[in-house]
């Protein structure tokens, strides 16, 4: 453990001051959570969970050059949770309250027919195990009017830049979470989550022809970190840059080619393609394409794919999951071995390993599944010049939109927003409209070269599973991938 | 859980909180309180997986104030009812208001207000008892007809079913005030079959304002069970340019994609390649896209929009020309016109565009016609990926179908993209289907555009 001294009392004094939180606005103490999860255990349940939360998010935006509207939402409410088998119950109410509390667990617990002889539970609360997003002012506590001035500030500099964007939209999101779970064997665990975003989207116009440019980031920090102007700046450089580019872009062509992807967001690959599929309760069911493929060969020599809920301050990161496990660093594929999956708690009990931190659920008012926290692909030896240099002919994805998968069939595809035809290893004419598409359990056995370069997106993914959305974060160096079909409409 | 709350409360928390913006300092205001009952089941195989339930509320204010150009506006929302929360709300609204920018086109309507409140059917009273063992008795009967279907449904994701009552009361600072129930109730199964290494899955749904309009469990089930069966064996193609026929669950889709391009929002932001389409031709002639908020028993059917506007019938494409912009109050300002009925609202932020009730007025010619008729094509039967370019029309998606050759459906694909720019598409369609199904609120007959990019080997 590499973990000052510092980290762990800072680590002590924001789960204290969560559970602070809850006990003085809600009155839950030691003594009425152990209460609440009794009515859940008078039936004879494997596990009963109780997560309580309370969460404000502003968001204040900006178009036409002046912010037109501010948002503020207040969430607040309580789950309450029983396991009996592969069986779940769950009930949850936006009262915050103990009475709340009670009555869901009276509902949740009905899944389970025979009384019980369980013993009343003892509360405790393990020792926590990192801090990985203390913030000094709440991020949800910055004056609107500061967000309010940062946006015009935003709006003046991008449209400075170049005459050709004519429209800027710009936002700043601000979330601040108190999350306290309590389980039936006792443990209490509690925390606090600060989450930040800003979003600047740019229209070019040059005669007839429009396009989009975007650029978002964001994490688990407070929001001087984003006002730094060099920071975000960058960004709408970014946005500016990427809307005149697809001005020029030409369709894509259709076909079969060698890709190679550029360092970061493009690692939402590796999220779409294995990540989903790596995900417990899909393997445990069996519909998964990579069940029972554990031990297997799964990805080339030289593929190492982790999952990472411990990094400092990324969007995807957390001190413990929603079910109250700590998070960690789980390896999915290690030198192309398939050897690890991604649990929830009544995941891995029915499959009879341990939780890896992957609980995670969108709010109160959702059910756990296991999910990803930062998925990315751990750094090769290879140039990235050198890597672009080896396609004759093929296509250099740098930023991509969104994608999906369909975990059974293993087919994935996202979306390219900036692309380049490579001839004779050099970078060409930039392209539009790309999608890729592939089979998840062989995409990254045909990874031919991996970069040096490994780097982590700019912390704006939300992740959709079963209807809940929940932030991650991704990275990837730069790869090459032989023969992906490439979507276009240049036949 | 917290207990109901009746009508009348409800309206009385609604006053209360416009009485509260308006003490606070606000010279416009509206209150949307939605509250939800809903539960949820799933089975998978012969297990329960879970079961859901839920009440939840919500209160979303919204407070102009006078700048100097214009007003000011905020949004507030939470889930604390009580009268001092409610106050401490309206206070935070007016206060955030201020921090914002004066907008000439800012505000709340002035007419339009819905006076008629025809029952539109949106909930039958006897389904509010419905237990959750009789939905749990839907979910088994549909996961049990998708197993018996063929020996190779041996696992599924599972079978899933669903009930939410809602009431919803809307009032503004000029005295209107009024309230809606609703329901919704739907099923879902999803199946795999499994043949040697090749695992697919599919799904098929029902769903309804009554109970009464579901369509039987079993036949979700084994229709879901078929659908899965018959992407066995499915492959690639080579990559080439075909016609295509989207079937009546992956064409609505591209009704959705083209509706997003006529909201007024992407409008007046010159965001939608349509922006200055108004009166054109921009389909084929076959083509007439309406939206109505008034369907008796519609799922997107409401008395009126989140603004309290009457909701109406709006031809958007009559013969393929462009009739109307999708508008609510603010984005029928900025752009001379008057709201189309069509704000869409939760609690938490400002009205924004929405359909209702979407659907493509059917043709002449049955899906099975329609495939006898292609030579070499594809029927698209699932779409993944979220490649739509609203603002050039772009259009990249991966697929899955089947592929046809002489007439006749010869395999199932998989692992393609298909291909091309809505603009051009919308002329490319060629033939509309007869086969009009609700399933949600947008609805297609089979739509088939004459040659689109495939991607594939």
């Amino acid at each position: 453990m590499s973990q000052s001294d510092n980290t762990t009392e800072a680590t002590e004094a924001t789960s204290d001051r969560a559970l602070e939180f809850f006990q003085d606005r809600f009155d839950l103490d030691d003594r009425s959570l152990a209460t609440a999860l009794d009515t859940a255990l008078e039936r004879n349940v494997d596990y009963a969970d109780l997560y309580f939360e309370y969460t404000t998010t502003d968001s204040v935006s900006l178009e036409e050059g002046i912010v037109k509207s501010g948002d503020r939402h207040l969430e607040q409410g309580v789950g309450v949770r029983a396991i009996r088998g592969e069986r779940q119950g769950y009930a949850h109410s936006d009262d915050l309250s103990l009475d709340s509390a009670k009555l869901a667990a009276g509902t949740a617990r009905a899944i389970a027919d025979e009384a019980s002889t369980q013993s009343p539970v003892a509360i405790h609360s393990p020792a926590p195990s990192h801090d990985l997003y203390p913030v000094d002012v709440a991020p949800t506590d910055v004056p609107v009017a500061t967000k309010v001035d940062w946006l015009g500030e935003i709006d003046r500099y991008a449209r400075a830049k170049d005459p050709r964007i004519t429209q800027v939209m710009a936002s700043i999101v601000s979330q601040y979470k108190h999350m306290l779970v309590v389980a039936s064997d006792g443990t209490r665990v509690a925390d606090i989550l600060p989450l930040v975003r800003i979003n600047i989207q740019v229209m070019a116009t040059d005669g007839t022809s429009r396009e989009i440019g975007y650029q978002g980031a964001g994490g688990r920090y407070d929001l001087e970190t984003l006002r730094d102007p060099a920071r975000w700046q960058a960004l709408a450089d970014e946005a500016i840059r990427s809307a005149l580019l697809n001005l020029e872009a030409k369709p894509c062509p259709a076909g079969s080619m060698d890709v190679v992807l550029g360092p970061g967001w493009p690692g939402i690959l590796l999220h779409e393609a294995i990540g989903h599929g790596l995900e417990g309760d899909f393997n445990r069911k069996k519909t998964s394409a990579f069940s029972d493929k554990l031990g297997q060969r799964v990805a080339a020599e030289g593929v190492t794919v982790v999952d990472d809920g411990t990094l400092p301050g990324r969007r995807g990161s957390l001190n413990v999951d929603d079910e109250g496990t700590p998070t960690r660093r789980n390896v999915l594929i290690e030198n192309g071995i398939l050897v690890g999956y991604m649990q929830d708690r009544l995941n891995a009990d029915l499959m009879g390993v341990a939780p890896t931190g992957n609980g995670r659920r969108e709010s109160y008012a959702h059910l756990p599944l296991p999910r990803m926290t930062n998925t990315f692909m751990l750094a090769g030896q290879d140039d990235p010049e050198e890597i672009l240099k080896s396609v004759d002919n093929g296509l250099y994805a740098v930023s991509f939109g969104g994608g999906q998968v369909d975990i059974t069939s293993g087919k994935f595809v996202f979306s390219a927003s900036e692309a380049y035809l490579i001839e004779n290893g050099q970078i060409g004419a930039p392209v539009k409209g790309a999608t890729l598409i592939g089979n998840g359990p062989d995409v990254l056995t045909r990874v031919s070269h991996i970069g040096h370069d490994l780097e982590l997106d700019q912390g704006v993914g939300t992740c959709g599973k079963d209807g809940q959305g929940v932030p991650v974060g991704v990275g990837l160096p730069t790869i090459r991938i032989d023969g992906l079909t490439v979507g276009g409409t240049e036949g | 859980m917290s207990q109901t709350i009746d009508a009348t409360t409800m309206e009385t928390v609604v006053t209360h909180a416009l009485e509260s913006a308006k003490l606070a300092g606000a010279s416009q205001c509206d209150v949307l309180l939605v509250e939800g009952n809903d539960r949820e089941v799933r089975v998978r195989g012969d297990e329960v997986e879970f079961v859901k339930q839920a009440q939840e509320r919500g209160l979303g204010i919204r407070t102009l104030v006078a700048g100097k150009d214009g007003l000011q506006t905020a949004v507030v929302s939470t889930s604390d009812l009580a009268p001092d929360a409610v106050e401490r709300m309206a206070q935070e609204a007016v206060a955030l208001a201020r921090a914002t920018a004066p907008d000439p086109f800012a505000g709340i309507p002035e007419d339009g207000f819905a006076t008629e409140l025809p029952d539109l059917g949106l909930f039958d009273e006897s389904d509010f008892g419905v237990s959750l063992d009789a939905r749990i008795e839907d979910a088994k009967r549909a996961e049990a007809a998708a197993r018996a279907t063929d020996k190779r449904i041996d696992n599924s994701q599972g079978s899933q079913a669903s009930s939410g009552f809602a009431r919803i009361v809307y009032g503004n600072h000029h005295g209107f005030l009024s309230s809606y129930q609703s329901a919704s109730h739907g099923l879902f199964s999803e199946p795999l079959a499994r043949d040697g290494d090749s695992m697919q899955r599919d799904y098929w749904m029902t769903a309804g304002r009554r109970l009464s309009d579901l369509d039987d469990p079993a036949i979700v089930g084994r229709k879901a069970a078929n659908r899965a069966l018959r992407r066995l064996g499915a492959k690639r193609v080579a990559t080439c340019v075909v016609p295509v026929l989207f079937d009546g669950l992956t064409a609505p889709s591209l009704i959705g994609q083209l509706t997003s391009c006529l909201s007024g929002y992407s409008i007046y932001r010159e965001s939608s390649f349509l922006a200055d389409k108004m009166g054109e031709m921009i389909a084929s002639s076959n083509v007439t896209i309406i939206d109505d908020g008034r369907l008796q028993g519609g799922l997107g059917s409401k008395p009126f929009d989140g603004e309290g506007q009457q909701t109406r019938r709006n031809v958007l494409l009559e013969d393929g020309q462009l009739k109307s912009w999708l508008l609510d109050h603010y984005s029928a300002k900025k752009l001379g016109l008057t709201s189309t009925g069509s704000a869409s609202r939760g609690t938490g932020s400002a009205p924004h565009v929405g359909t209702t009730n979407l659907w493509l007025e059917p043709g002449e010619k049955t899906l099975d016609e329609l495939i006898a008729e292609i030579d070499r094509g594809l029927l698209v039967t699932e779409l993944i990926g979220m490649g739509f370019n609203p603002t050039t029309g772009d259009y990249s998606r991966g697929a899955a179908g089947l592929w046809i050759e002489n007439g006749e459906i010869v395999h199932p694909v998989e692992e393609i993209t298909i291909a091309g720019n809505l603009g051009e598409m919308l002329k490319q369609i060629d033939r509309v289907g007869s086969e009009l199904v609700w399933r949600g609120r947008t609805a297609s007959p089979p739509v088939r555009i004459s040659q689109m990019t495939i991607a594939g080997e």
